[in-house]
């Protein structure tokens, strides 16, 4: 019995250290490969246990499948593939191959450099890794060997995100990892029976389904496979629309920029930084301003450059005015420098760390709080603990030790905080670090908040379920609580089969194979011709022989397969007698008879032969005396095999006895 | 006998006409059998079917007469029953269907060919195109039902081929000529009638989807074409919505949306519940879900149609602005509803706190419906949509929506207010344009002004002065509101100078929309103080004059407000009335002279008094007797003066105005030359009579002829001309006949100084066509410097009034100092239309010259082409045989319809 197993290793029933292995038709696959940011020890990677215990990785795994750069979607990966030991091939987009090495070395510098671990992987590690990526493009398929083959779909989210399509021989999965699906982020695992039955899998990492102003939203044609799995985040939460926040998010920018004053925005390096700086840069040439706005440097601009050239992964607008001008070579937008913070007049300031628990945004925090023409933009949520959050609470008055304050699981630059996140975040709560040589931080500038997410809200999530149209539907990458109301959404609306495995727990689909036939054209043709008119509601009844040879199934006339199979042909008849009370003589009778059926089957050719016999077809009917009773005649209906369905009705026709004749 | 003689020449010269015009239809003639020949030829020729092709690839490329049309295709069928070929055959069969549409060529001849050729015909594609040719043949007779009859008979028995493409031609078939009634009339009886509808409605579920498309295609064609659709059809389109295929689902839309307008008020059930609704709700509602189709295309499709769904109910109507928000499962309000809230609370800000957008309520877990197959949130969808065609589309629809219901329109405001932030200015334009529209509809709340008046900042003027546009028709609640909206005007106006007139406009309808509301804002604003003396602003601060253009339109229908003027302001009131008469309206001051007492606005036109005057002056000239030289002449052109005066100052007469004076000028001119031609006649001597006479029997023969074909063109116009010169010089033609030059002269001298003025009656609306140029402002002392020989681009920005096709009238002229011109065709795309008669023209003027020592001007300006020919109606005198040379072509010129502006340029000499 055909079957497709999934077990989520992270992302189920939680956000974070994704990982899902899905085995499908015999060929196994693990979707993404990431971390949790939550912890520092052993449980921050996916348990590779699970599948070691049964041999090597590379014997095991027929690919790994990568959505998209967010370190909880691919912050494991050199530490599977170098230190676990995985050799075969691994497949992102292009954008991810571009961005994702420089967020592992960024990652690994904090992890070893600042909290001085130990036995974690090195760059060189890195770059062994990313030897092993195979690049694809957007709609292509790509045949990782005979019959597994993947395909990617465009999922927004960030540059570079990508849903897919797994399919192997005739089943298939669709996986979304995060994704511009409006504001939906999920996974989506499907499989499907085609006409040529295919089980495919689609498999969703977090997408968005509304677009951004670069970032277009999630599609997907309605491929139908077996199961989808999807993200689910914001699994309970329908958004408002994005306009009011960009509308409001300007008018406090240009107000304040207006009245003289300075703007602090501590963005994370990567994704929603780009979106605001589009924003700010096309509200600046639209209203003609000069206020100068700066980008802190580093890691931001490395990924500027990477946005510039990945033009066909952004939105409608940036696609179609490029030629006249890159939107991401910033006009307005200029490299921040240390100095700059100190110079008079208005300007913008995008710093990282976006909670204001570190860096640049802190130490400019600190330099602009005391005026109250200035103003700080929170552009995402922050952890407890931090200024970021201290300041939003309302707080007026900060304690400060003498050079940063940094709560220990906080130190990673937040930029592989997903937004999304964000919510699962909350309730982790951190204890301060020990706080030495406080200082009293007046703040006196204005604190906004802004809520700023690329995820696919619950319509989102049911938009693109409804695209797809999946058999299955199995639920990742959330909360439990909130997946189970999802569940029950996705149930009752699609009436398909949803399921929301816990990390380490296997979901079987039993899946029915579909066989493909093959069918002769001649016989296809001839069938064809026979029929009326075509109704697609009705199904037709097809004469043919099955030929089963090395596992090919053909299905062909009977003379063709006599011939293939050097057989006589035999023919089997059906002959039945019918008898019937009546006087008359045969030949009366035959005509009775005639008359009888040429007014019943009006469809077909009734004959009245000279010899006195009556032919429907190939249906032959005879009329003979009881050799007993004269009063009853005898009525010989014989029919061939073929014809069998016709020559049955005949004779319950004739059984029910022939009208009076008037 | 002289006049008798020539007579006859001019009938012989008529003749020779005619026979000329006899040799061209002989021309016509030998190149017929010529051509089918040729052709007959060629195909002979042809050995293998490429060369065949090439001949009739040939052939397609030059024009058929009707008359040869038959010969031609007896010689393509005959070739066709010989062709082997199937791509020649298919060539001669698109032949067939060209040549049938051949104007004047009734195809009827060739339809028993067409369909008898189609019955033995194997290859599909061939026989698609034989039904095309059939359609082409059947369109063109489309009062022969027989034939129809015939037709779609044999598309019915093409119905069940395999190629989808011979399918699709059948159902294009049975579209465009199925039988629109029931009832067969009597010369089509032996053929049964079909169900059109049934069988096309039977091709809704074929399994390929272009033949589907076609079937929904056809259905439309035949709703198009007045059949009226069976209800039934409702169910199988709304099946189709959830077609695999775009196209299919695009214009299953369609039918859908068709379906809606046929029986709005039916009743259908709600599947899986109990309850009906009307049938045009339950369509709004599928198609609303079409909004977040898969396919942009579709999305577009439902998005526009949308627009046009009016009879929906209210409650369907506001759901489509209704995302019910959630967060974590509980109940959100959206930004829109908190930022009512805020407003209505006094509070004028929002976003302060974090968490002022926290969720309140839980929601109930089973109530809630992610995938609502109603209306839900159609619109906020529409509007957020990744393709700017699709938001386009919803804005659009929006705009149609609220126009026809006011309560709509007043909710649809914040999601409209949003898309004055679009990142694509053509989305932003729509929605501004669309927000106009509705504005009659609307109050403004103070947030929503606030964003709106953010927009004013725009770099792009489109959007700035769509932005005033709508200002000029806005409602505001409050005067802080009239206050705000007035500081940022004049924001605008210090940032963008050149937005100054548009500027100015836009107050002077603020003003007097809300004179109550600019009332109490007079003081601060004229900055007034109630005991001393304030310094006079200066006059010629356009800000200034901005406020006074919204004081005096706001005092116009508030008399309570001159009272708080100062002394300079009734001063400047003068002024301005004068210089901005426009802008200004009259007003009724304490203790002055009234300038004009068109001030109350119950008087109707006809009693008001400038136009009382207008008439007067006007029927004072009519009364007119006699052209008498001198005494006319003054009247004429003091009534002349006074008009034009009257023009620039009441706008709205400004058209019949000008237009009476140019008429007068037009008499005055008239008189002149008569004054000058006695002039010539009498005052010099030795004029020699030879000289003068013998050009006069030339000149009175023109003449006569002239009077004659003006006659017989514009006899159906005649009896409008009774008692002017004219009809009396037509009752005078047969004396004049027969007369003498010297006698004729006398005649119509005596009949000219008789004649009186033609009375011209006005129109109720005329307009002046005007254009002014914006930029250049012709103000600049730096030269504009290029390297001879080069070019450089000059930007031309004018707003016309007024022009009536302006894509084809309106040219750029420049007038280089050496008296060379250049005219300039802007391309249509360069005009602009921002509301009823008022165009936009932005385009680029290059230019180009010789190397200058000097800067030196060039004049730039606007010209109104025109054609006289295009205004007369031709068919008169065309059809009617001889054609006088000067007629045949119409004059064409162009007027001058803009004042000139200089721009200093400097072409220097190029360094080598």
């Amino acid at each position: 019995m055909p079957e497709i197993r999934v077990t989520p290793l992270g992302a189920g029933q939680d956000v974070g250290r994704s990982c899902i292995l899905v085995s499908i038709a015999g060929k196994n696959v693990m979707l993404d490969c990431g971390m949790h940011m939550g912890f520092s020890d052993d449980r921050r990677f996916p348990d590779f246990s699970y599948i070691t215990r049964s041999g090597r990785l590379t014997d095991f795994l027929d690919c790994v499948i990568i959505s998209h750069f967010h370190l909880d979607h691919c912050g494991a990966l050199p530490y599977f593939s170098e230190m676990v030991g995985y050799d075969g091939p691994i497949y992102m987009t292009q954008p991810t191959q571009a961005i994702c090495p420089i967020l592992l070395e960024d990652y690994r510098k904090i992890a070893v450099d600042k909290k001085g671990e130990a036995n974690f992987f090195t760059s060189q590690m890195i770059k062994d890794c990313m030897k092993k990526v195979v690049a694809v493009h957007l709609h292509q398929t790509v045949q990782v060997d005979d019959e597994l083959e993947i395909k990617a779909y465009y999922a927004g989210h960030v540059l570079g995100a990508a849903m897919f399509q797994i399919k192997v021989g005739s089943e298939s999965v669709v996986y979304t990892v995060s994704g511009n699906l409006g504001h939906r982020k999920g996974c989506l695992v499907e499989e499907r029976e085609e006409a040529p039955p295919h089980h495919h899998i689609l498999c969703q990492g977090d997408y968005n389904m509304t677009p951004d102003r670069h970032l277009g939203a999630a599609w997907i044609d309605k491929c139908r496979p077996s199961l989808l799995i999807t993200e689910s985040t914001y699994a309970t939460t329908i958004r408002d629309s994005k306009r009011c926040r960009e509308r409001d998010f300007l008018k406090k920018v240009h107000e304040t920029v207006e009245r003289g004053g300075k703007v602090l925005i501590p963005v994370f390096a990567l994704g929603r930084a780009q979106e605001l700086c589009i924003l700010l840069e096309t509200f600046w040439e639209r209203m003609d301003l000069k206020a100068p706005i700066y980008f802190s440097t580093g890691l931001t601009e490395k990924a500027n450059h990477y946005y510039k050239l990945f033009i066909p992964w952004t939105n409608q607008k940036i696609r179609k005015t490029f030629v006249q001008r890159n939107m991401f070579e910033f006009k307005h937008i200029k490299a921040f420098d240390r100095a700059f913070a100190d110079s008079p007049g208005p300007m913008v300031v995008f710093a990282t760390p976006g909670m204001l628990h570190a860096g640049q945004s802190l130490q400019i925090f600190r330099k602009w709080a005391g005026n109250e023409k200035n103003m700080v933009i929170m552009p995402g949520y922050c952890v407890q603990g931090t200024v970021g959050h201290k300041i939003l609470s309302g707080q007026r008055k900060l304690e400060m030790e003498g050079r940063q304050v940094v709560s220990p699981h906080l130190s990673l630059p937040a930029l592989w905080i997903p937004l999304g996140w964000v919510e699962a975040l909350g309730t982790t709560t951190c204890a301060d670090g020990p706080h030495t040589a406080m200082l009293q931080l007046e703040v006196k500038m204005q604190v906004e908040y802004m809520s700023f997410s690329a995820h696919a809200d619950a319509k989102g999530i049911m938009q693109l379920v409804g695209q797809a149209e999946p058999e299955n539907v199995l639920l990742v990458h959330g909360e439990a609580k909130k997946m189970e109301f999802l569940k029950q959404k996705i149930e009752q609306e699609f009436r398909v089969n949803c399921y929301m495995p816990a990390n380490g727990e296997t979901v079987t689909l039993p899946t029915s194979p579909s066989i493909p036939v093959g069918i002769s054209l001649g016989l296809l043709k001839r069938e064809m011709a026979q029929g009326l008119l075509p109704d697609a509601k009705k199904p037709r009844l097809l004469h043919g022989t099955l030929i089963m040879k090395d596992s090919n199934f053909r299905l062909v006339s009977s003379e063709q397969a006599l011939k293939e199979l050097g057989l006589a042909e035999h023919q089997l008849r059906f002959t039945c007698r019918v008898h019937l009370h009546d006087t008359r003589k045969e030949q009366e009778m035959a005509m009775r008879v005639y008359n009888h059926l040429k007014s019943v089957l009006k469809d077909h050719c009734v004959q009245h032969l000279p010899d006195g016999s009556v032919t429907v077809e190939s249906i032959l009917v005879q009329a003979a005396a009881h050799s007993e009773d004269p009063g009853t005649k005898v009525l010989l209906v014989s029919w061939t095999y073929q014809d069998e369905e016709l020559g049955s009705y005949l004779t319950s026709l004739l059984k029910k006895g022939l009208p009076q004749a008037s | 006998m002289a006049a008798h003689l020539k007579k006859r020449v001019y009938e012989e010269f008529t003749k020779v006409v005619q026979q000329q015009e006899e040799v061209a239809t002989k021309k016509l003639r030998m190149t017929k059998p010529s051509k089918s020949a040729a052709l007959h030829i060629d195909l002979c020729k042809a050995t293998s079917p490429a060369d065949a092709l090439q001949y009739l690839l040939q052939f397609a490329r030059k024009p058929v007469e009707a008359e040869s049309v038959e010969g031609v295709v007896r010689i393509l069928l005959e070739h066709y029953y010989k062709e082997n070929d199937p791509s020649v055959r298919l060539k001669i069969a698109s032949l067939l269907g060209l040549l049938s549409k051949t104007a004047g060529f009734s195809p009827d001849c060739i339809m028993d060919d067409a369909i008898n050729i189609l019955q033995n015909e194997k290859s599909h594609q061939v026989l698609a195109q034989l039904l095309d040719t059939l359609l082409a043949i059947g369109t063109k007779l489309p009062e022969n039902q027989a034939i129809q009859m015939r037709l779609v008979d044999v598309a019915c028995k093409h119905l069940t081929d395999t190629s989808h493409g011979v399918r699709n031609k059948c159902l294009q078939l049975l579209g465009n000529l199925g039988s629109l009634e029931k009832n067969v009339t009597k010369d089509a009886e032996g053929l049964a009638v079909r169900d059109v509808q049934k069988i096309i409605g039977d091709y809704f579920n074929d399994q390929d989807p272009r033949v589907r498309t076609a079937a929904i295609k056809a259905m439309l064609q035949l709703h198009e074409r007045g059949l009226k659709l069976h209800q039934t059809i409702y169910n199988q389109a709304c099946k189709l919505l959830s077609d695999d295929y775009e196209q299919v689902r695009s214009a299953a839309v369609q039918l859908i949306w068709v379906v809606s307008q046929l029986y709005p008020e039916s009743i259908v059930p709600i599947p899986s519940s109990n309850e009906e609704i009307r049938l045009v709700d339950d369509a709004f509602g599928k198609i609303c879900h079409m909004v977040s189709d898969g396919s942009w295309m579709v999305r577009v499709q439902a998005a526009k149609l949308l627009g046009s769904m009016e009879q929906v109910s209210s409650h369907f109507l506001e759901q489509t602005l209704d995302k019910k928000l959630m967060s974590d499962l509980r109940r959100k309000r959206t930004a829109h509803e908190r930022a009512k809230e805020l407003y209505s609370s006094g509070e004028f800000s929002s976003g302060r706190k974090w968490g002022d957008d926290a969720p309140k309520e839980e929601i109930d877990t089973g109530a809630v419906n992610l995938i609502e197959s109603g209306a839900c949130g159609a619109f906020v969808h529409g509007l957020e949509d990744e393709m700017y065609e699709v938001r386009i589309a919803a804005v659009e629809a929006l705009c149609m929506l609220a126009q026809s219901s006011p309560s709509f329109a007043e909710k649809c405001l914040d999601f409209l207010v949003d898309m004055f932030n679009d990142e694509i200015e053509e989305v932003r334009l729509q929605s501004i344009h669309t927000m106009r529209k509705i504005s009659n509809n609307i109050t403004l709340r103070e947030d929503q002004l606030d964003t709106v008046l953010a927009v004013l900042e725009d770099s792009s003027r489109d959007i700035r002065e769509a932005l005033h546009e709508l200002l000029c028709c806005t409602n505001v609640s409050t005067k802080e509101g009239i206050h705000l909206a007035l500081v940022e005007l004049l924001k605008n106006l210090t940032k963008y100078p050149t937005d100054r007139d548009s500027i100015w406009k836009c107050l002077k309808f603020l003003g007097s929309r809300h004179p109550t509301l600019v009332l109490p804002l007079v003081p601060e604003l004229l900055s007034t103080h109630p005991f001393f003396d304030t310094a006079e602003p200066d006059m010629d601060d356009p800000a200034y004059i901005a406020v006074l253009v919204l004081i005096f339109n706001a005092a116009k229908t508030c008399p309570t407000m001159p009272a708080l003027f100062s002394d300079h302001t009734f001063r400047h009131y003068a002024y301005l009335r004068d210089s901005l008469s426009h802008l200004v309206p009259a007003l009724r001051l304490p203790g002055r002279k009234l300038v004009s007492s068109g001030l109350s606005p119950n008087i109707t036109p006809h009693e008001d008094p400038s136009h009382q005057f207008l008439q007067q002056s006007l029927e004072r000239v009519y009364s007119l007797q006699h052209l008498d030289p001198q005494g006319t002449q003054e009247l004429l052109e003091f009534t002349i003066r006074d008009l034009q005066r009257l023009g620039e100052l009441q706008s709205e007469l400004a058209g019949v105005a000008d237009f009476s004076a140019t008429y007068l000028r037009c008499q005055l001119l008239l008189i002149k030359i008569m004054e000058e031609t006695y002039k010539m006649e009498f005052m010099y001597s030795g004029v020699e009579n030879k000289s003068v006479v013998d050009p006069l029997f030339g000149m009175c023969e023109k003449f006569l002829q002239e009077v004659d074909f003006f006659q017989r063109c514009f006899i159906a116009d005649l009896p409008h001309l009774q008692d002017s010169f004219v009809d009396r010089l037509l009752d005078l033609m047969p004396r004049l006949m027969t007369s003498k030059p010297a006698e004729v002269v006398k005649i119509l001298q005596a009949m000219l100084r008789q004649s009186t003025f033609l009375h011209l009656p006005l129109p109720e609306q005329i307009h002046k066509a005007s254009a002014t140029i914006i930029e250049p402002a012709g103000e600049s002392d730096n030269p504009l410097r290029f390297t001879s020989g080069l070019v450089v681009a000059l930007d031309v920005d004018a707003t016309l009034e007024h022009v009536q096709d302006p894509q084809n009238t309106v040219k750029v002229q420049v007038l280089y100092p050496d008296g060379q011109a250049q005219m300039i065709h802007p391309k249509p795309a360069d005009f602009r239309n921002p509301g009823p008669g008022r165009h936009r023209l932005i385009t680029q003027v290059f230019l180009s010259h010789t190397a200058w020592t000097e800067p030196c001007q060039v004049e730039v300006r606007l010209l109104l082409a025109y054609n006289s020919s295009s205004r007369i109606p031709k068919s008169p005198w065309i059809e009617g045989g001889e054609m006088s040379p000067q007629v045949e072509t119409g004059i064409e010129g162009t007027i001058p319809f803009s004042k000139s502006v200089k721009v200093y340029i400097m072409p220097k000499p190029a360094r080598r």
